[in-house]
């Protein structure tokens, strides 16, 4: 029955209390449930009433995704759940740090590229940058793409961080 | 020492009146609150890490200690006095190989949704990750078999956490809920207050179903032309009243009910509106009106795999509606038409008003039809058997059990196989919390523990484990329990010298290749009892089968009785691997292989 249905990309919203152990459990739940985790952002938004956000992308048949929504639920320190891709249009970025190597044409090249992807540049040396960038996974995906041809060292990315359009909060 | 501040969390108006009372230990503490939430018996094993707690449980009366011979026997009688009786089991073990030893009861616990609570021991807060004599990462080992665990990280909320704990595990889907107590936060002080009910700021189950899709349930069940009630375990955790109303409502409304293997005793089974038991080893008429008909109710089941058989031939063409209280329950096997998200004595009592406002009145007329279809399918008689004067038949075992324990409110569990599911078909139970069985997990070694968890509840009542020979030694130490209270438990044991359940599969799907199946170098099970000082019997002869089992009943004390059974009798009705509710096997059909691996693969 789960293979049953297309399977899309979902970006779930859990509001959680800001315990020890309460990642473990959302990430023990995945695993455990065999559903796919993309990528993961957690960190704490709510420092007075001790909460985290946790943004969780994943994939499945609407089946699953339903499930994984009953499941985030029903542990005790969830709060709130929301699948923000069902609910409605929803702002969602990424970030990336990327570090690139070059001097020369290929330094003029990586800047110029870098520019028409507003990224930022947050480090320099006489011989590499560090590009600050936010967006979209494709759009990151995209500008790490380039830079491999022009002296690409390293990357470090977030999830995704999101929050649905409108006034309405979680 | 240092002395927290009670916990700020949770507003309490009692606490400024009380700041001036004296500071009590942690495990004080822990056995204060265990008794003012009304607990009266704790089933455990003392080591290192719990020592304060058992000096605590030394010294004072309210409490109940009961020492078992195995943490995983604690759990399990944790469970059968929760099962019996509706309240939470309690159980205390050490750090360790005690929290380890529990994992098997938690995780049984967890799948049958049974109310525990199980308190562990941990080594001191600053050894917590040095890798310390008996250290173990409970919380992160008992995370996904427990409903919800906690480190008590300080005295001050140790009383909060503990009634959060009776809160979790209690309320909603029930479940079991670990507590790790390091030692050194059972040794510090802090002031102890008596606080009534805690409500979680985030757990907060649902337990009025949603008022239009009752109205639209009851509606479609009305209409139905060949309806069905498919009860399970959740209407016992939901309470006596679930059942009575369950009766009340099928009664009126004329339907056929099915239980599941944990639902057994949640409806009536001598009622004739009752088709026995569903799933694998169902009858062939609830397996058959599960399969045709129209508009099906589950209340408080789970679509479990053992029940649907091949999850796309199930029950094809039917309205379904599902009545529980976990969300996640709904719409994870089998597709829902009308989900009902509430408890069942709340939904079914507004069945109940509806079905009676809107004038319905009984459906018996106009499901006659679909009765004489029933009657047809009950025509079957799928549980007969060849009966035999040289053995005694498994199945011939438990009806004289049945019908020489009528009128004794007798409490049964059972261990985990073919035992078990003959005992689900013959032992017809009317009420419910007397049936104790290891339905999701299927823990061998459960039955033993789990009767006298019941026991100890009831110590008036005849409490019996039907066992398998192979089963009841995974957790035989148990009879050392039972000698020391002496409980007049009685382990009935349906001997086949087989893993009976084990070795039928192998027949139907491995070409009868036996592997490893065989209970070899049993012991002389009457000697064995003998030698914890308990009364032993065997019984091989059909002839003296009536008469053992009088005497067991009879004997003011425990009793183990050695019933050799035929050797290789298997179970039926069967529904085999990877087959539809409709392609059951009876006592006698040819037995073919496994259509393809993926029929295989099934387990």
């Amino acid at each position: 029955m789960k293979e049953v249905g297309p399977i899309a990309r979902h970006t779930i919203s859990v509001v959680v209390d800001n315990e020890s152990g309460v990642l473990a459990r959302v990430i023990g739940l995945f695993s455990g449930r065999g559903y796919n985790i993309e990528s993961l952002t957690v960190a704490a938004v709510d420092k007075r009433d001790k909460r985290s956000r946790i943004t969780a992308v994943t994939t499945g048949t609407p089946m699953v995704i339903e499930q994984i929504k009953a499941q985030l639920d029903r542990l005790v320190p969830v709060h709130r759940v929301a699948d923000l891709t069902k609910d409605g249009s929803f702002v969602s970025r990424d970030l990336a740090l990327v570090k690139v190597m070059g001097t020369g044409e290929q330094r003029v090249e990586a800047l110029r590229i870098a520019d028409a992807f507003r990224a930022r540049a947050v480090d320099s040396t006489a011989d590499s940058f560090i590009f600050e960038l936010t967006g979209s996974a494709d759009k990151l995906n995209a500008f790490v793409e380039l830079m491999s041809a022009l002296g690409l060292v390293e990357v470090a990315r977030t999830g995704a961080a999101a929050l649905s359009r409108g006034s309405k909060g979680l | 020492m240092t002395v927290m501040a009670p916990d700020a969390k949770i507003p309490d108006a009692t606490i400024a009146a009380e700041s001036d009372e004296t500071q009590i230990s942690g495990a004080k503490i822990i056995l204060e609150t265990l008794a003012d939430l009304g607990v009266d018996v704790i089933f455990g094993y003392p080591g290192g890490a719990v020592l304060p707690i058992y000096d605590e449980i030394f010294k004072q009366d309210k409490i109940k200690h009961i020492l078992v011979r195995h943490e995983q026997a604690a759990t399990h009688a944790a469970e059968g006095y929760a099962r019996s009786t509706g309240k939470p089991g309690v159980v205390l073990v050490t750090s360790g190989p005690g929290a380890t030893n529990a994992v098997t009861g938690l995780t049984d616990a967890m799948l049958d949704s049974i109310p525990m609570i199980c308190i562990t021991g941990q080594v001191a807060r600053h050894l917590i990750g040095n890798d310390a004599f008996q250290e173990a990462d409970t919380v992160g080992i008992t995370r996904p078999c427990t409903k919800h665990n906690y480190l008590v990280k300080e005295t001050a909320v140790m009383a909060d956490v503990i009634r959060e704990a009776f809160y979790v595990a209690s309320s909603g889907r029930p479940g079991p809920v670990v507590i790790d107590v390091p030692k050194d936060v059972q040794i510090e002080k802090a002031p102890y207050r008596v606080k009534k009910h805690v409500e979680h700021r985030t757990y907060r189950p649902q337990v009025d179903g949603d008022e239009a899709a009752i109205r639209k349930a009851v509606k479609a069940l009305a209409t139905s032309e060949r309806p069905i009630i498919y009860a399970g375990g959740g209407i016992i955790n939901s309470g006596p009243e679930a059942s009575a109303l369950l009766v009340e409502f099928a009664r009126l409304t004329g339907m056929p009910v099915t239980n599941t293997l944990m639902g057994l005793g949640a409806y009536p089974a001598s009622d004739k509106q009752f088709l026995g038991m569903l799933g694998m080893h169902g009858t062939w008429e609830a397996n058959h009106a599960m399969h045709d008909c129209d508009v099906m109710l589950a209340i408080g089941a789970r679509f479990d795999d053992r029940v649907t058989g091949r999850i796309d031939a199930f029950s094809p063409g039917s309205t379904k509606i599902q009545v529980d209280i976990d969300l996640s329950s709904i719409n994870k096997n089998v597709r829902v038409d009308i989900p009902v998200i509430g408890d069942a004595t709340s939904v079914l009592r507004r069945f109940l008003e509806i079905w009676k406002s809107e004038g319905y009145g009984p459906r018996q007329p106009s499901l006659e039809v679909w009765w004489q279809q029933i009657d047809r399918w009950r025509d079957k008689k799928c549980l007969s058997y060849t009966d035999s004067d040289e053995v005694i038949m498994p199945q011939k075992a438990l009806e004289r059990l049945h019908a020489l324990i009528q009128g004794r409110e007798a409490i049964i569990s059972t261990e985990v196989g073919q035992h078990q599911m003959w005992a689900a078909q013959f032992l017809g139970f009317d009420k419910p919390n007397r049936w104790l069985t290891s339905g999701g997990l299927g823990t061998m070694g459960y039955g033993l523990p789990a009767a006298i968890g019941a026991q100890i509840a009831f110590p008036d009542r005849l409490c019996i484990d039907v066992a398998g020979e192979a089963s009841i030694q995974m957790n035989i130490q148990e009879l050392g329990t039972i000698a020391q209270y002496n409980l007049p438990v009685k382990a009935f044991i349906m001997n086949n010298e087989f893993m009976g359940m084990v070795r039928q599969w192998q027949d139907l799907s491995y070409e009868g290749r036996r592997s490893e199946t065989y209970s070899s170098s049993l012991p002389d099970f009457v000697a064995l009892a003998g030698a914890y000082g308990i009364k032993g019997l065997v019984v091989e002869d059909p002839a003296d089968l009536d008469a053992a089992i009088q005497d067991m009943i009879d004997h003011d004390g425990p009793v183990v009785v050695d019933c050799r059974i035929a050797k290789v009798e298997n179970c039926f009705p069967m529904v085999p691997a990877g087959a539809a509710h409709n392609e059951m096997l009876l006592s006698g059909d040819a037995v073919s292989k496994p259509k393809d691996d993926e029929a295989l693969a099934v387990v």
